[in-house]
């Protein structure tokens, strides 16, 4: 493999051949698009850069990327990109995976990924459903979501994904919109900057299942009073002209929403994604309501954490650097180790 | 005191004892003194999946048979001659393996009356006349042992602990084992407790000294070294040649190996001593599961290692998907199923066949793979190299049915000289192969060996994707066209098939047998013991055994059909039997046995004799 050139590429050495074939008006196109604008961004040639998937509509991602790609199966995306990042620490190696394969059929894989801390960057396109499969519902599906599998409303209580990953104490936590451009590909910069795992969940609609499933997270007219858009350093409030804020009672566990008038300035929690305790990023995504009230976008947390496969290549590097023979001698050695008796 | 010495052919001596007495070790230590002395060796440890089963039960006993003769031999024999029996409960669960006349040497110092009750004793059958036919050497070891050490700094337990050393010294001196390999490996085993390192060989020369001066034993036994081929030796269990193989394939091939696996009985070894090799470049993963396994080793493929797995049955399951889609990328991977009895947990640490089923068939679709089967534990070395070769060469998975009775049973090898293993080398894509000279085509094939360009991430200009959807012939784009799909489907079949594997050889010695033994994998041992028996008889049959179970030989249907009668003997329910009558259509005379442990010689030999009476 030759070393990094200086490459000026764009958005369209990013596309590949393949006809993009979602639904029109997915969320996927934007999220694609935006992803394809900002690759060139990172200076990294196309061929060390891998995206690996696994089974559902986000999974046909890597088809549209002019990169190195594979199309997996179903929820093991993360196992199979741990064995190729870790065994090739010179590639940058992306999963991109949606909320039944990361969180359903995939859960186990996805979680020993985040704890290990392996140099993936892993792109969870939440849209709270089953497209691919048709319309039932996922393990992000709000309680009692009515679908083609449970007609009388679904029993089970979804998964927070971000809390989930910081749970599993990944080292970068962070979560996007399909609509914000700007705010996606501000994340994924970060994301890409990150060594070890990164965890980025992106907020998707799905037009045909669940349409509309984030709106209130997109219409001008109530964004801004949902939304709480992290910047570290920066003390959290949000809504018109900062009216809410986020503090952190005395006595409670987590944080809660106030109107900033209720309260003093120095009370208000400025925003550290480096705190290397996981409560406070998890206290942050406990933040939104049912109604997606108080959802926090950006990084919520980026610590430093040695990465799994700077780890292995570390022993393997100390083990190779005590070898003064050729392959072949080493190999002889071993085999004739031990007790062994000669026959003449 | 002068002892009579008397010069024996062959000896099967079984060493057994509560889980925690410390036999595998011992007889570990034994089969290592034999070998400096140049016998050949078979042996065959046999355990409970219980780490520590309630004390002095049957349960609990764990035992270890080495079997060591002035001649090759092929299995670790059918029955001890000599029985180290640690407690009443060693005893009695080995007693119906012992023919008469054979010696027992029994701790008398564990027949209390709790013991005796604890495995259904109402007397000692050491003052009874039960074991009349035996010949029985009553041993007071642990106290013995306490005594030999009552002046060294050790507590009364580590002194008990070491009655394993006086029964190896006492055995070591009836069979005039040397036995310097012993104390050296005490000494590395106890380098950081001196006074352990005394106090075991203190224990092993007390047993060594009780030989020579008790009068119970009057007779010394010598075996002469057998006659080998020249060369350096060392004794190795099928997990360890196997492990050795798959680094020696590593060098081989000048790719990193890549190593995904889950622990599971019986296979951890390999695991185990794969992970002690980094500086070869091996790297080991121990997975979240055995689907992470093969995922990871999957994705290391795809980055250019020679990935592997490895596992038993139960992992194999839930493997499979992944093997598919392995199938469908035509990417190297080893597979390497350690099988045990099934099915589910079954007897984890006991031995079976019954996996060649789920290893031909065993995923979804039509997702034909390569299988092989080693036939010993050192054949495990050569068989690792095989599977590599084929995954490398041809591109696919390739599963290697090994077995609990192989993985764990030892014998000596004959290294092999580094150079003359196979050349492993590889060539990636660096280039566009198609017509144009600019396009990357990744399903464009060898047209001899059928295999696909093996294009690496970071190599520029040949950044593409694959999966596990339908792939266009040469392009590799997705396709559902009705034509590609059936083209694709045979082409997978035929480039497992068309895959050159060795002729299969037969052994017939005297040239005119008519019934021919055909087995596959572990089984090799005690058929070709079963023939020499019966060729001992007079009477003339011939064996052959497959190593390749997918791709067969070419001359295999030939072979099956120029006898009157084949018979097939397996550790399963007749799996081997099954594909041979499908695809040759040959009468095949299924002989099985799923009992967890090896087939013995002599059980095999009267079956064969039965249907040579037939033909």
């Amino acid at each position: 493999m030759s070393e990094p050139v200086a490459v000026k590429l764009t958005a369209k050495d990013f596309k590949s051949d393949q006809e993009v074939r979602w639904c029109p008006g997915c969320g996927d196109y934007a999220i694609l698009a935006a992803i394809q604008q900002f690759m060139p961004e990172l200076n990294i040639p196309r061929e060390r850069t891998v995206f690996v998937s696994g089974i559902g509509c986000s999974s046909r991602f890597p088809y549209y990327m002019n990169t190195y790609g594979m199309h997996s199966i179903h929820g093991r995306a993360p196992a199979i990109a741990t064995g190729l990042s870790v065994s090739r620490p010179d590639l940058s190696v992306w999963v991109v995976t949606g909320d039944g394969d990361a969180l359903s059929i995939g859960g186990n894989h996805l979680i020993h990924a985040l704890r290990r801390n392996v140099n993936l960057k892993i792109l969870l396109f939440n849209n709270r459903i089953y497209g691919l499969t048709k319309g039932q519902y996922s393990p992000t599906s709000e309680v009692g979501k009515i679908t083609k599998s449970t007609p009388a409303g679904s029993a089970d209580a979804p998964f927070n994904p971000l809390s989930l990953a910081l749970g599993a104490e990944a080292s970068f936590v962070g979560r996007t919109i399909d609509s914000d451009r700007k705010h996606l590909q501000s994340v994924l910069r970060a994301a890409a900057e990150h060594e070890g795992s990164a965890f980025v969940e992106i907020y998707q609609n799905c037009n045909i299942f669940n349409d509309g499933a984030f709106d209130q997270l997109k219409d001008p007219s109530t964004r801004d009073d949902y939304l709480i858009r992290l910047e570290h350093g920066q003390p959290i409030t949000f809504g018109a002209d900062g009216r809410f804020c986020v503090v952190h009672p005395p006595g409670g566990f987590g944080l809660e929403v106030r109107d900033t008038s209720s309260v003093r300035p120095e009370e208000i929690v400025v925003h550290d994604a480096t705190v290397t305790d996981p409560a406070y990023a998890f206290a942050l995504s406990r933040l939104p309501g049912l109604d997606l009230r108080n959802t926090p976008i950006g990084v919520f947390r980026s610590v430093d954490r040695p990465s799994y496969d700077s780890v292995v290549q570390g022993q393997l590097a100390a083990a190779k650097a005590t070898v003064t023979e050729t392959p072949e001698q080493q190999l002889a050695g071993l085999l004739g180790s031990g007790d062994t008796w000669t026959i003449v | 005191m002068t002892k009579q010495i008397r010069q024996l052919d062959r000896v099967v001596i079984r060493f057994a004892g509560d889980s925690g007495d410390g036999m595998q070790l011992t007889g570990d230590r034994f089969t290592s003194e034999t070998a400096q002395l140049g016998n050949d060796i078979s042996t065959l440890p046999n355990f409970p999946a219980e780490i520590r089963a309630p004390a002095g039960t049957l349960p609990g006993v764990s035992s270890f048979q080495v079997h060591f003769a002035d001649y090759d031999i092929l299995t670790p024999g059918d029955a001890p001659n000599v029985l180290v029996a640690m407690n009443p409960a060693a005893l009695k669960a080995n007693l119906a393996d012992l023919p008469r006349g054979a010696d027992i040497i029994v701790n008398t110092d564990e027949f209390t009356k709790r013991n005796l009750a604890k495995v259904g004793y109402q007397t000692s059958p050491l003052d009874d006349d039960s074991l009349a036919g035996y010949v029985v050497h009553p041993v007071a070891l642990t106290s013995m042992t306490v005594g030999a050490l009552a002046a060294h700094q050790v507590s009364k337990k580590d002194a008990e602990r070491s009655k394993n050393m006086f029964a190896l010294g006492l055995l070591s001196w009836m069979y005039s084992r040397p036995f310097e390999s012993t104390l050296r490996f005490l000494e590395r085993k106890f380098a950081a407790r001196p006074e352990l390192v005394a106090a075991n060989v203190a224990a092993f020369k007390a047993g060594w000294n009780f030989g020579e001066t008790t009068e119970d034993f009057a007779v010394r036994y010598e075996v002469k070294p057998a006659k080998m081929q020249p060369g350096t030796y060392r004794n190795i269990t099928g997990n360890a040649a196997l492990s050795l193989g798959l680094v020696a394939a590593g060098v081989r091939s000048g790719l990193p190996v890549f190593l995904g696996a889950y622990p599971i009985t019986p296979a951890s070894d390999i695991l185990h001593e794969l992970s002690k090799h980094k500086r070869f470049g091996v790297l080991t993963m121990q997975a979240e599961d055995e689907i992470a396994a093969v995922g990871a080793a999957l994705g290391a493929s795809y980055g250019g290692s020679l990935g592997v797995t490895t596992t038993s049955g139960p992992g194999v399951a839930l493997k499979s998907e992944t093997i598919s889609l392995a199938v469908a990328l035509e990417l190297p991977l080893v597979i390497v199923d350690v099988q045990r009895a099934g099915p589910s947990t079954g007897m984890p640490t006991k031995t079976e066949q019954a996996d060649l089923n789920m290893a031909l068939y065993g995923r979804h679709g039509e997702a034909p793979i390569a299988v092989i089967a080693p036939r010993s534990p050192s054949d495990c070395f050569f068989a690792a190299l095989e599977a590599a070769r084929i995954a490398l060469t041809y591109r696919t998975p390739v599963i290697l049915l090994s077995d609990n009775y192989v993985a764990n049973g030892s014998e000596p090898w004959l290294l092999p000289d580094v150079e003359s293993l196979p050349d492993l080398r590889v060539e990636f894509a660096t280039k566009p192969n198609g017509e144009d000279g600019t396009t990357f085509l990744p399903y464009l094939r060898d047209p001899e060996t059928l295999a696909r360009p093996w294009a690496i991430p970071g190599t520029a200009g040949l950044e593409h994707r694959i999966g596990g959807l339908e792939k266009a012939d040469k392009t590799g784009d997705i396709s559902y066209d009705p034509a590609n799909h059936d083209f694709m489907v045979r082409t997978r079949a035929a480039r497992i098939e068309t895959i050159p594997v060795p002729d299969i050889e037969v052994e017939d010695p005297d040239g005119d047998a008519r019934v021919l033994v055909l087995g596959w994998g572990s089984t090799y041992g005690p058929i070709g013991a079963a023939c020499r028996g019966v060729r001992q008889r007079g009477l003339s049959i011939a064996q052959a055994h497959l190593r390749h179970l997918a791709p067969m030989p070419a001359n295999l249907g030939e072979v099956l059909r120029s006898y009157d009668k084949v018979v097939i003997p397996e550790m399963n329910l007749g799996q081997l039997a099954h594909v041979i009558r499908a695809r040759y259509l040959v009468d095949a005379i299924s002989y099985n046995q799923v009992r967890g442990l090896p087939f013995t010689a002599a059980e095999l030999e009267t079956t064969l004799e039965e249907v040579l009476k037939n033909v």
